[in-house]
C-alpha cells in the first residue's frame, strides 16, 4: 500500500470507477480541463474521460442535481459534484423531494443511482456561506444515504461503493481532509456502508466522531494516553446506514460516551448518536453522555471566532475530562 | 397527416376524456382520496405530442398529468387503481393522482413540485445522448411552472450541450388563481426560448393537428441531433384547478370562449368533415372507449387497498 492524499484517493476511486463502468459520468461547475474542480478532485479527468463524461455545468446547482436525477432514472451512474456544502440548499428541491423519494413514490418502479459528492465544513476562514456542515440535513431524509469519510482510504473504498450503489448518496467530504494522507489500497477497494470503524481501541472511554472530527479526537486521545486514560475512537463513516452495533458495543465496553462532530448541536449528528445511546444502550453508561458539535451559530469569518466555535483536540480534551 | 395516425389521436383524446370524466365522478362518490387535477379541455397537447413518440422516448408530467400518462401508452385501469390508492396501481399505492409513473413505456414520472420535472427531462435527454441513443424526452409543464428557476436552469443546459428534449408548455393561461398577466409581462412564453438560443414555437393548443404539427418538426430536430425546442401550447383548463376549486375567478365569457374551442370536439368534426372516418366507426369506438373506462373503474375498485406494512416498503432500492 501506498500513502496518497484524500484529494487523489477520492480522485483514484472516480477514475477507476468510470474505466469499469462507462455509464458512471461527472458533472459540476468548473470541474472540467480548465479548473480541474474547486479542490482538484477532478484533476485530470476530462483530460484522460473527454469533456462529455466530466461535464462543465454552468452555475445551476439545481439543473445540475435535477439533471443528474434524470439521468440517472434512465441508465447512467452520475456524479455531481457540489462546489460547496453550503450551496446544496439550491438543489434541496432536487435531492430532497426528487431524488430520495423517487424510488418509493412510483412503487419501486425505478432507481436512483446518484452521487452527490460535497465539502463541508469550516476551518479555511471564509465565513458563513462557504463553512457549513449540513449532513444532519440528509439524515433526515428518507431515501438518501450518508457517507462521511474520514480517512483516504474510506475516501476511497465508501466512494466506489457510492457510485455501485442503486441509492442516490450525499457523500459529504472535508475542506481540510482534502491534502491529509494515508495508506489506501490500489485497485479494487470497497467499503460496505453502514460499517463504522474502531479507529483507535480504548477501554475508559468511547468517543465517535466523524470526518475532521475524527482526526481531532485522535489527537486528544493520544494526549489523554499521556493522562492515563485509554480512549476509544469509533468513526461511523456512513451517517445512513448507521452502524448501532459497533456503536454500542464501543459503549459497552467503556461505559462512557463523548460524540463529536463540527455540525450545528441542535437536531445534528451528535444528538442522533447520543439518543440512540439513550436509547438502546443506557444501562451500559456509568456516566451522563456528552456532546460536543459547533454551537447553533452561523460560522464567522475572523480566525479567533471561527477557531472558538468549532470543535477541536483542546475542547474533545476538556469534554472527556468532565465525565472520567 | 395520415388517417391512422388521425383516428387514434382521436382515440386517445376520447380516452382521456372520458377517464377524466370518471375520475370527477369517482370523486363524487368519495372514492378518490386526496385531491385531484383534470386534464379535460387539454387534451391535444398530450396526445399532438405523444402522437410522434416511440415507446422508448421518454416523458416527464405534472401534478396534472393522468392525460400525459394515457397518451403515452400507459394502461386506464392502472392509472386508475393508482388514483384510488390501490396497490395494483402503477406506483402500489404510494404515488396517487400526482405521481404516476410508468416507466416500461417511458413516463418517467409525475412531481408535484411545480417545475421540478424540468432538469429531469434535460438529465433524460443528457442520458440519451450519453448512451448514443435516437430516443428523446417530453417535458410537460404549464405557465406558473415556466417562473421557476429550474426552467431556465434546465433549457439553457438543455441548450448548451445540444439536447433531445422537446420542453412543452402547457398555457392554459392560470396557475392556481394567478393569471399569467399578473405574473409575467409577456403574452407568449415561446418568446423566452430566445434567452437560450433555441426555437420557441407557439401553437394552438387546442388543436390536436396543429399540436402534433409544431411536435413532429421539434421530434424531428431533437432525433436529428439539433438539439430542443421549447413548444408553447395556448390551452384551458375546463375544470377547476383541483378538487374543491370551483373557479370563479375566471369571467364567465372567457370559460365560454374557451369551451367553445374544445379540443375533442373540434377534432371529432375534422374527422368527419375529411371521411377520414365513417360514423359507425366512430359510434363503435366511442362505445369502446366508454367500456375500457368503465372496465379500468371495475379493476380500480376491485383491486385491493395496500396493506399498512408496505409504507416501509421500498424506501432503498
Ligand atoms: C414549487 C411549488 N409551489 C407551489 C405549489 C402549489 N401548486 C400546485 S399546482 C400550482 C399551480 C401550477 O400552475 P401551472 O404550472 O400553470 O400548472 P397548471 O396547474 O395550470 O396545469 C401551484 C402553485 C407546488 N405544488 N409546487
Ligand atoms: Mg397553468
Amino acid at each position: 500500500m501506498r500513502k496518497i492524499t484524500y484529494r487523489d484517493a477520492l480522485r483514484e476511486a472516480l477514475l477507476e470507477e468510470m474505466q469499469r463502468d462507462k455509464t458512471v459520468f461527472l458533472l459540476g461547475e468548473d470541474i472540467g480541463r480548465y479548473w480541474q474542480g474547486a479542490f482538484k478532485v477532478t484533476k485530470g479527468l476530462a483530460e484522460k474521460f473527454g469533456e462529455e463524461r466530466v461535464l462543465d455545468t454552468p452555475i445551476s446547482e439545481s439543473a445540475i442535481i435535477g439533471t443528474a436525477v434524470g439521468a440517472a432514472i434512465t441508465g447512467m451512474r452520475p456524479v455531481a459534484e457540489i462546489m460547496f456544502g453550503d450551496l446544496v440548499t439550491l438543489a434541496m428541491d432536487q435531492i430532497a423531494n426528487q431524488a430520495a423519494k423517487i424510488h418509493y413514490m412510483f412503487g419501486g418502479q425505478s432507481r436512483v443511482p446518484l452521487v452527490i459528492r460535497t465539502p463541508f465544513g469550516g476551518g479555511v476562514n471564509i465565513a458563513a456561506h462557504h463553512s457549513q456542515s449540513l449532513e444532519a440535513w440528509f439524515m433526515h431524509v428518507p431515501g438518501l444515504l450518508v457517507a462521511v469519510p474520514s480517512m483516504p482510504s474510506d475516501a476511497k473504498g465508501l466512494l466506489k461503493a457510492a457510485i455501485r450503489n442503486d441509492n442516490p448518496v450525499v457523500f459529504c467530504e472535508h475542506k481540510l481532509l482534502y491534502p491529509i494522507e494515508g495508506l489506501v489500497p490500489e485497485g479494487e477497494y470497497t467499503l460496505p456502508f453502514g460499517a463504522a470503524e474502531v479507529k483507535r481501541e480504548g477501554k475508559d472511554v468511547t468517543i465517535v466522531a466523524t470526518m475532521f472530527m475524527v482526526h481531532e479526537a485522535l489527537k486528544a486521545a493520544e494526549a489523554l494516553e499521556k493522562d492515563g486514560l485509554s480512549v476509544e475512537v469509533v468513526d461511523p463513516r456512513t451517517l445512513v446506514p448507521l452502524d448501532k452495533k459497533v456503536i454500542i458495543d464501543s459503549v459497552r465496553k467503556t461505559g462512557r460516551l463523548v460524540v463529536v462532530s463540527e455540525d450545528c448541536k441542535t437536531a445534528g449528528v451528535t444528538a442522533e448518536i447520543a439518543a440512540l445511546v439513550a436509547e438502546e444502550a443506557i444501562d451500559y453508561l456509568d456516566a451522563p453522555i456528552k456532546r460536543l458539535a459547533t454551537p447553533d451559530a452561523p460560522i464567522p469569518f475572523s480566525p479567533p471566532l471561527e477557531k472558538h466555535l468549532i470543535p477541536d483536540e483542546k475542547s474533545i480534551i476538556q469534554i472527556v475530562k468532565k465525565i472520567v | 397527416m395520415d388517417s391512422d395516425t388521425l383516428v387514434l389521436m382521436y382515440r386517445k383524446m376520447l380516452e382521456i376524456r372520458l377517464f377524466e370524466d370518471k375520475v370527477f365522478e369517482l370523486y363524487g362518490q368519495n372514492l378518490v382520496p386526496g385531491t385531484i387535477h383534470l386534464y379535460t379541455g387539454e387534451e391535444a397537447i398530450a396526445v399532438g405530442v405523444c402522437a410522434n413518440l416511440r415507446k422508448e422516448d421518454y416523458i416527464v408530467s405534472t401534478h396534472r398529468g393522468h392525460g400525459h400518462c394515457i397518451a403515452k401508452g400507459a394502461r386506464l385501469d392502472r392509472i386508475m387503481a393508482e388514483i384510488l390508492g390501490r396497490k395494483t396501481g402503477y406506483c402500489k399505492g404510494k404515488g396517487g393522482s400526482m405521481h404516476i409513473a410508468d416507466f416500461s413505456v417511458g413516463v418517467l414520472g409525475a412531481t408535484a413540485v411545480v417545475g421540478a420535472g424540468i432538469p429531469i427531462a434535460t438529465g433524460a435527454g443528457l442520458s440519451i445522448k450519453l448512451r448514443g441513443t435516437d430516443q428523446v424526452a417530453a417535458c410537460f409543464f404549464g405557465d406558473g411552472a415556466s417562473n421557476q428557476g429550474t426552467f431556465h436552469e434546465a433549457i439553457n443546459m438543455a441548450a448548451i450541450w445540444n439536447l433531445p428534449v422537446l420542453f412543452v408548455c402547457e398555457n392554459n393561461l392560470y396557475a392556481m388563481g394567478t393569471h399569467q398577466a399578473r405574473v409575467m409581462l409577456i403574452d407568449d412564453i415561446a418568446e423566452r426560448a430566445a434567452a437560450y438560443g433555441i426555437p420557441g414555437v407557439l401553437t394552438d393548443g387546442n388543436d390536436a393537428i396543429a399540436v402534433y404539427k409544431a411536435a413532429e418538426k421539434a421530434v424531428e430536430r431533437a432525433r436529428g441531433g439539433r438539439g430542443p425546442t421549447l413548444l408553447e401550447c395556448k390551452t384551458y383548463r375546463q375544470k377547476g384547478h383541483s378538487r374543491f376549486d370551483p373557479a370563479t375567478y375566471r369571467p364567465k365569457e372567457e370559460v365560454e370562449e374557451w369551451l367553445s374551442k374544445d379540443p375533442v370536439r373540434r377534432l371529432r368534426k375534422q374527422l368527419r368533415e375529411a371521411g377520414t372516418i365513417s360514423d359507425d366507426k366512430l359510434a363503435q369506438m366511442e362505445r369502446d372507449v366508454a367500456e375500457a373506462v368503465e372496465a379500468a373503474v371495475t379493476f380500480a375498485v376491485d383491486g385491493p387497498h395496500p396493506a399498512p406494512r408496505e409504507a416501509l416498503e421500498d424506501i432503498y432500492a
